[in-house]
């Protein structure tokens, strides 16, 4: 893993997994989504309208899993300076922040059937919209510091502060719902899940993780050229390719 | 023992330093708390007069209000310092920064937080409070808006003399701070129904413990990245 | 106890070795060696923008170098940095002095930062800004600041000064007071780095410049 830290080489890694990772996700999120939308009996409850979980579910495992990512690496580039560190918080953060955006709009979607509207103040669906606004104020500081790696250390800092503050705001918001709402049951969850339900979810959760991976791998490889243009190994690269020289 | 004296010193010079710049900048420091006041009067105006329905969103209004007009406030911890180029001598200070972060901190609640306090009763007034919802209101004023500055103090010093950086730091803030107005306001919606508040301003009380320990350090780091 | 520690000397001595620096994406300097001892004065010279400034910034351990590192009496200056700091005085480019209080107010709080040097009183007669003292600093002439600044190295009492452009906006003898007080400081065993365009006004002081 530590070979990894070298630019040079991360570069090489990336190209070769990220194609792999990216055919495998593409298999995973076939089988997935067809063992959901037609293998999966009907919800009991809910009918067809659950199915739009297989989707939700996933993606917002996976916001909150990035984000930890994003302090991970963060902590990373902050203690020991790595620049591939500081290239995948940069990654990941966008993709975070679309799936924390798909999981709202899903989590939208598959309300409305059953409160009959596009939004109530859910505790989970706070929680992820606040966690919208943690990674939409992580990109604006990145984007808002000239110099990259100051940029990378401060959304850094704030990326850890954000992971410490995260379970906080999770269960303040959880406890504000309970008091504010009345009694209705939310679903959303959906807590009793059958096995043929369990093994599409279970799928669909490791395609959005290799969908993440994948296409972090592409961003990050994409970033770390632009910062690191100046350096010899990239020279070789772009002029091994063709490409004009700067 | 003479370290722990000069970290003393140290501290109250801060804190004395950013008080007498305040105080000989006196329109400028009122701007916080009229905006306190203008939020907090346009909420009745927006949403109608009736009594009732005022005493109950007064807890979350003046809430609202005092963290916008913290908000604007908080550039000021930071910014002139960065602009006259006296953040290097905090930088260069042989003492721990995030002690001196607190030291600043301290002087910035003085100066803004503190005047919130001051002025709540007046507002909770105009919003036709109990006393009793008074009472949790400013005690949770109180234990509130000292967490507001130290992590306000976070988000400053993370965007200290970057463009736009009054939006960006209410971005970067307003999720931090959700879980202080949701305990905050709680204790005054407990009250409201007749229960007691301990439960949200032991919460609230936590956080602040909370950020007290952890939001000088992260402040620290945060100065000497932007530096 | 780390053999770095056992070998850490008191007597002041400043090593900068193998120095890199960034800025953005333009090289400023690389591979840059300077060893100081006690009583040493250096004057870095060089053209705008050939890095007197970052150089300073990277010794005072404000901006992070790309390689190299410096050591203060043995030690990296990133470990024991308390200590560091406790020997070093640094003025930068802006004065650092506040508007709304007045110069005897300014540098009291200076010298409660870190005090040891001279008093508030001793340095603002040094520099002849006694009769200012009650003075606002927003009323201060460009020149009054500079001093007012320098009067904040005098208070500190520290080993190691490091001063950016500091005849910058001052008079002939002002400059004269400035390099009498250099030189106390190398008689006292201390060491300076001045970045300045134009020569010291004293003798035997090296020189390093930094090509654009």
């Amino acid at each position: 893993m530590v070979h990894l830290a070298s630019p040079r080489e991360f570069y090489a890694f990336s190209l070769r997994w990220s194609r792999r990772i990216g055919a495998v996700t593409a298999l995973l999120m076939l089988v997935g989504l067809y063992l959901g939308l037609f293998v999966a009996p009907p919800d009991y409850q809910q009918g067809d309208s659950y199915r739009i979980m297989f989707v939700h579910v996933p993606s917002a495992w996976m916001s909150l899993c990035v984000y930890s990512i994003l302090a991970g690496a963060g902590a990373v580039a902050l203690i020991w300076r790595v620049k591939v560190a500081e290239v995948v918080a940069a990654a990941s953060a966008p993709i975070g922040a679309a799936l924390t955006a798909l999981a709202l709009a899903t989590g939208s979607i598959w309300g409305k059937p059953m409160w009959g509207t596009f939004w109530v103040w859910d505790a989970r669906l706070t929680s992820e919209l606040v966690l919208l606004f943690l990674y939409l104020g992580y990109m604006a500081l990145d984007a808002a510091i000239e110099d990259r790696r100051t940029a990378s250390r401060a959304a850094a800092i704030l990326a850890l502060v954000g992971v410490v503050d995260l379970p906080i705001i999770h269960y303040s918001v959880e406890w504000w719902n309970t008091l504010h709402q009345g009694p209705t049951v939310t679903k959303l969850g959906a807590p009793s899940i059958h096995p043929s339900m369990l093994a599409p979810l279970l799928i669909m959760g490791l395609a959005f993780t290799g969908y993440y991976l994948a296409l972090m791998l592409v961003r990050a490889r994409c970033e770390l050229l632009t910062r690191e243009r100046g350096s010899a190994w990239v020279q070789e690269i772009a002029a091994a390719d063709g490409a004009p020289h700067p | 023992m003479s370290r722990q004296s000069g970290l003393w010193r140290a501290c109250l010079g801060l804190i004395r330093r950013d008080l007498l710049c305040v105080s000989r900048h006196r329109a400028e420091a009122a701007n916080p708390l009229l905006f306190f006041a203008m939020v907090a009067t346009i909420f009745p105006i927006a949403l109608g007069p009736d009594p009732k329905a005022l005493a109950a969103i007064g807890p979350g209004a003046i809430w609202a209000s005092a963290l916008l007009s913290t908000l604007l406030s908080l550039e000021g911890m930071f910014r002139p310092d960065l602009e006259d180029g006296s953040i290097e001598q905090l930088l260069l200070c042989p003492h721990p920064l995030p002690v001196l972060v607190l030291a600043k901190v301290c002087a910035h609640w003085l100066a803004t937080g503190l005047p919130l306090l001051l002025l709540a009763p007046l507002l909770a007034l105009q919003f036709g409070l109990t006393m009793e919802s008074t009472t949790t209101l400013l005690l949770s004023l109180a234990l509130g808006t000292p967490a507001l500055s130290l992590l306000g103090a976070v988000g400053v010093a993370l965007t200290v003399g970057l463009r736009g950086a009054g939006l960006l730091l209410a971005l970067l803030l307003l999720p931090l701070y959700v879980p202080i107005l949701i305990f905050a306001t709680g204790a005054g919606g407990a009250v409201q129904r007749g229960l007691a508040p301990s439960a949200h301003l032991n919460m609230l009380t936590a956080l602040l413990v909370l950020a007290l320990t952890l939001a000088p350090i992260a402040a620290a780091a945060a100065l000497r990245v932007r530096g | 106890m780390s053999p770095e520690r056992a070998t850490a000397s008191t007597e002041p001595a400043l090593s900068v070795s193998g120095l890199e620096c960034r800025r953005g994406e333009r090289l400023v300097f690389s591979n840059l060696d300077i060893d100081l001892e006690a009583g040493e004065v250096l004057q870095i010279s060089g053209p705008n923008g050939s890095g007197k400034t970052t150089l300073l910034r990277a010794i005072a351990g404000l901006t992070p170098p790309t390689a190299g590192e410096v050591r203060w009496c043995g030690r990296r200056i990133d470990e024991g940095r308390v200590e560091f700091l406790r020997d070093l005085a640094y003025l930068g480019h802006a004065d650092g002095v506040k508007a709304e209080l007045t110069v005897w107010e300014d540098l009291e709080v200076a010298e409660a930062l870190r005090g040891g040097g001279l008093t508030v009183a001793d340095a603002l007669d040094r520099l002849g800004l006694t009769e200012l003292a009650d003075t606002l600093g927003r009323y201060l002439s460009a020149g009054q600041r500079r001093r007012l600044a320098l009067c904040r190295i005098l208070t500190s009492g520290a080993r190691l000064w490091l001063l950016d452009e500091p005849f910058a906006a001052l008079d002939e003898a002002t400059i004269t007071t400035v390099g009498r007080l250099l030189e106390q400081q190398a008689e006292r065993g201390g060491l300076a780095i001045v970045t300045s365009h134009h020569p010291l006004p004293i003798d035997h002081a090296r020189v390093v410049r930094l090509a654009a």
